[in-house]
């Protein structure tokens, strides 16, 4: 059995030490919010936080994340409030959605470390998740909408 | 089923012959499908397939059209609200079942495509939100004896006299009223959210994880499927061990399909193990002699001969031996994969004599026969339940029912309850991509530089054939569609069209804008050439040509003005321009580019579309950003190649797709027009490829013929 800490909850699970945490997510523990896109941490859809920094969860062994404190989309925040997910609803920027996830876990990673992003920023830290509708535009608009709401609401 | 809603469903049974005899559009049966649902205690008023009002105020809107990011999600509930004076805040949105009721208005089908959903529902869902407002108006009249004329209603409320009463609670007396014949619909002085806009329906759920998409389907007893598919496009299976992958701790059956070895586990990671300790000898059959290389000489051979007629107009040879110059190029296209970013997969439940299916399909009804035939059941005997889909473009509307079909034949033949998974890998190579098309074309000049004849010759595979819409005089449309009908040739007196229909072993299939990815790029270039060639600005040549396309002119003057076409750019910017009507709507674009180390950047596009009415602005202008980003992967990226009858491709290592750092500043213009409404969902992309190309050209001097751009290596004129 491996102890794993997700969303502040603690689970058992009985899988093999080399499972990647995205299929003992998924699968395991029904976490469906975290995405398969690529298998191969080009896509970015199954990114989530691993002590605070974002992993693509894909390719990590579960045996890394033991006793660790991870946070999927689930986790972001509790009442769909974090100021990424009211940006993204203000500029309508999920088409298929399919991504979202992985983009808006990526951007709470950069917002986190850096409050005042540049677009230079952004494109450091987005360039490794993939949309296939194209919503780069927005997602670009609502991360610099939500480092003013950040700073507005004192939230650090 | 109570009695009480047992005898609503007949009477609204019984109401759908006189409508339909009346000559109406909408259908006012209880479908199967939601018949289920009409269960649901809060559901009173089911006036038709499109609506259901609860008793709790609640508003649903039920889809016939499936949401795989364009936006119908909310666009589609938007027309009905406004004609039910709904509160928008109310509404809640479903995908329907299957059933004739939600077939395409003009297809015939139930299908998602070809950019249709808002102009082919917009006065059926009209219609249904119409009918139901004054059948709420009249329970309301009777109800407070108010005379129906000084009834109105505003946000999900028939104010009656002083009274205001809700449409929840109106809504069971509301079903017991006849349906009436005619319905006056509201003038678009009147409209409060078509053309104004509203926010998508689908933004929260999207941004926390609880959207559900048909890779998040997990029920109790269900298993996961993964398959190991031929290497060789139409290869077989000839005999294979399965003792090493049943080894794997977790894999609990392995099943031959007829498209591979299925192995099924408790969940994805043990079954993907499993598929990689299966032992296989596959038969490869004639595939394997298929190389892109000779297919492309081919191809190229072909292209010097005429072939059918797709398009004629005078005599091209005389009207070629008239011009003052003659111009000739050769244009390569490879194959593509959509890529959506959900792999695709296919939960599928056998029990008894039902069988339960959860996708993300734009074919829904298709599949749905499909799966009745592989099991031997009645249609009514398998319930389609349509997820979210993950990005569609095309590839989740296959005709064979490629994914479905092979998520039943594992169903069927384990008996377990499955989700079949592909993997990015098995998306990438598992066929059904855009075909590669070979275009030569020769035209003349006259002495003023304009062009007086044009022979234009495609080869390429069919994407109808073997299909219920194929033609009957052999030419494919979606092979030389924006060629054969292209507004150019209105003041080319002598031009022929011809088309050679190339037969593969490669499955093809529309992807994201369908011929338009590849004849724009040849028109738009071409006659970008023609332009320089002229000495001639490029717009200004373009404005001679489409004299009698107004709509085209509307886009393309609207996009000169707002990109400064006629301002000079800083030093080392450089632009290119490109018009384009694909299904319906006009659009023109033009691309700022700079030449970094050999590669293009993207720095900027602007674009102007004519859809007709826009209903949902916003959703217009999302979906020409995604469709300019989509064409910049396929213009930059895009290529699939074959050796030895195998894809050389398989993840986004080898098959880019733009990231943000990639991404240009866009912005969009939409035309104002009162002309017939088009689509918004693939119009965009066809432009931006040939934009970036003639921008190139401006930089480089340099023409370029062969996609994607980055197999090119490119310097500065300077």
């Amino acid at each position: 059995m491996i102890a794993l800490k997700v969303n502040d909850k603690s689970y058992q699970v009985d899988a093999s030490p080399d499972m990647p945490l995205l299929w003992v997510l998924r699968d395991l523990l029904g976490l469906t919010g975290t995405k398969f896109g690529c298998g191969v941490a080009q896509c970015g859809a199954c990114t989530v936080h691993l002590n605070g920094e974002a992993i693509r969860s894909c390719v990590t062994k579960v045996s890394r994340a033991q006793g660790q404190n991870i946070v999927t989309i689930e986790g972001l925040s509790l009442n769909n409030d974090h100021p990424l997910q009211k940006a993204w609803v203000e500029f309508d920027v999920p088409q298929c959605g399919y991504c979202q996830s992985g983009q808006l876990m990526s951007a709470a990673v950069l917002l986190r470390e850096n409050p005042n992003p540049t677009n230079q920023d952004i494109d450091d830290a987005m360039s490794g998740n993939i949309c296939r509708c194209g919503t780069y535009p927005r997602i670009r608009q609502a991360i610099h909408k939500a480092a003013e709401m950040q700073k507005e609401g004192g939230k650090s | 089923m109570s009695d009480q809603q047992t005898a609503i469903s007949r009477r609204n049974f019984l109401k759908a012959g006189a409508l339909l005899s009346g000559g109406l559009l909408i259908s006012f049966t209880i479908p199967q499908a939601n018949r289920l649902l009409i269960q649901d205690a809060t559901t009173a008023f089911a006036p038709n397939a499109f609506l259901r009002i609860g008793a709790d105020n609640s508003i649903t809107v039920i889809l016939s059209h499936v949401e795989m990011g364009q936006g119908i999600w909310t666009t589609l509930p938007m027309i009905l609200a406004e004609e039910l004076d709904a509160d928008w805040d109310n509404i809640k949105v479903m995908h329907s079942g299957v059933d004739k009721d939600y077939n395409h208005t003009v297809y015939g089908i139930q299908i998602t495509g070809g950019s249709s959903s808002t102009w082919s529902e917009f006065d059926r869902y009209r219609k249904a939100g119409a009918t139901a407002r004054v059948m709420l108006t009249q329970a309301a009249a009777k109800r407070t004896g108010v005379a129906i004329e000084n009834c109105t209603t505003k946000n999900g409320y028939v104010i009656a006299g002083g009274k205001k009463l809700s449409y929840g609670e109106l809504a069971t007396e509301a079903s017991t009223l006849p349906v009436p014949q005619n319905v006056t619909l509201r003038p678009p002085a009147q409209w409060k959210l078509i053309g104004k806009g509203v926010k998508r329906l689908d933004a929260s759920v999207k941004t926390n994880g609880q959207a559900k998409f048909g890779m998040d389907i997990q029920f109790p007893g269900m298993l996961t499927a993964v398959v190991a598919h031929a290497p060789v496009f139409g290869g077989k299976v000839k005999s294979f061990d399965a003792s090493g992958a049943k080894a794997v701790p977790g894999v609990k059956e392995v099943v031959e399909i007829p498209t591979g070895i299925a192995v099924i586990a408790d969940h994805f990671w043990a079954a993907n193990q499993g598929r990689k300790a299966l032992k296989i000898i596959w038969d490869d059959g004639a595939g394997a002699n298929l190389s892109t290389k000779t297919q492309v000489d081919a191809y190229q051979k072909l292209a010097h001969t005429d072939g059918l007629k797709a398009a004629q107009k005078g005599n091209v040879d005389q009207g070629l031996a008239k011009a003052a110059k003659l111009l000739k190029a050769e244009y390569v296209f490879p194959y593509l994969a959509h890529a959506p970013m959900e792999p695709l997969n296919c939960t599928v439940k056998i029990s008894n004599d039902k069988c339960e299916i959860w996708t993300g399909t734009q074919l829904p009804g298709i599949d749905l026969a499909a799966a009745a035939r592989i099991l031997g059941m009645k249609p009514e005997q398998i319930t389609m339940n349509v997820v979210f889909l993950g990005g569609g473009f095309g590839r989740r509307a296959t005709i064979t029912s490629d994914f479905v079909s092979e998520a039943v034949h594992i169903a069927k033949a384990s008996g377990k309850f499955v989700k079949m998974v592909w993997t990015r890998e098995d998306d990438m190579k598992g066929g059904y991509y855009r075909p590669m098309f070979v275009h030569r074309i020769n035209t003349g000049l006259d002495a003023s530089g304009m062009p007086i004849a044009w022979r234009h010759n495609i080869v390429g595979q069919s994407i109808m054939a073997g299909t219920p819409f194929e033609s009957k005089d052999g030419v494919d449309s979606t092979s030389v569609e924006g060629i054969a009908d292209s507004p150019y040739f209105e003041t080319v007196p002598d031009h022929f069209v011809g088309l050679h229909t190339a037969k593969e072993v490669v499955p093809v299939l529309w992807f994201r804008s369908v011929g338009h990815t590849h004849t724009a790029y040849v028109m738009e270039t071409m006659v970008d050439e023609l332009a320089h060639t002229a000495g001639q600005d490029p717009v200004a040549y373009r404005r001679k040509l489409l004299q009698k396309s107004p709509r085209h002119l509307a886009a393309l003057n609207l996009v000169a003005q707002k990109a400064e076409w006629d301002k000079k750019l800083p030093e080392g910017r450089y632009k290119g321009i490109a018009v384009h009507e694909a299904f319906g709507s006009y659009v023109a674009q033009v691309a700022e580019i700079s030449i970094d180390n050999g590669k293009p950047r993207v720095h900027k596009v602007t674009c102007a579309i004519d859809c007709g009415l826009a209903v949902n602005p916003d959703g217009v202008k999302a979906q020409m950003e995604s469709g300019i980003i989509f064409g910049l992967t396929m213009a930059l990226y895009g290529e699939l190649t074959i050796e030895k009858g195998q894809l050389q491709q398989s993840n986004f290592y080898d098959y880019r797709i733009a990231r943000m750092n990639e991404s240009p500043e866009i912005d969009v213009y939409i035309v104002d027009s009162n002309e017939k409404m088009g689509g918004a969902g693939e119009c965009a992309v066809p432009p931006t490829a040939p934009a970036i190309a003639n921008a190139i050209f401006a930089a480089t001097g340099k023409r370029i013929y062969n996609l994607p751009i980055m197999n090119t290596p490119l310097k500065h004129i300077s």
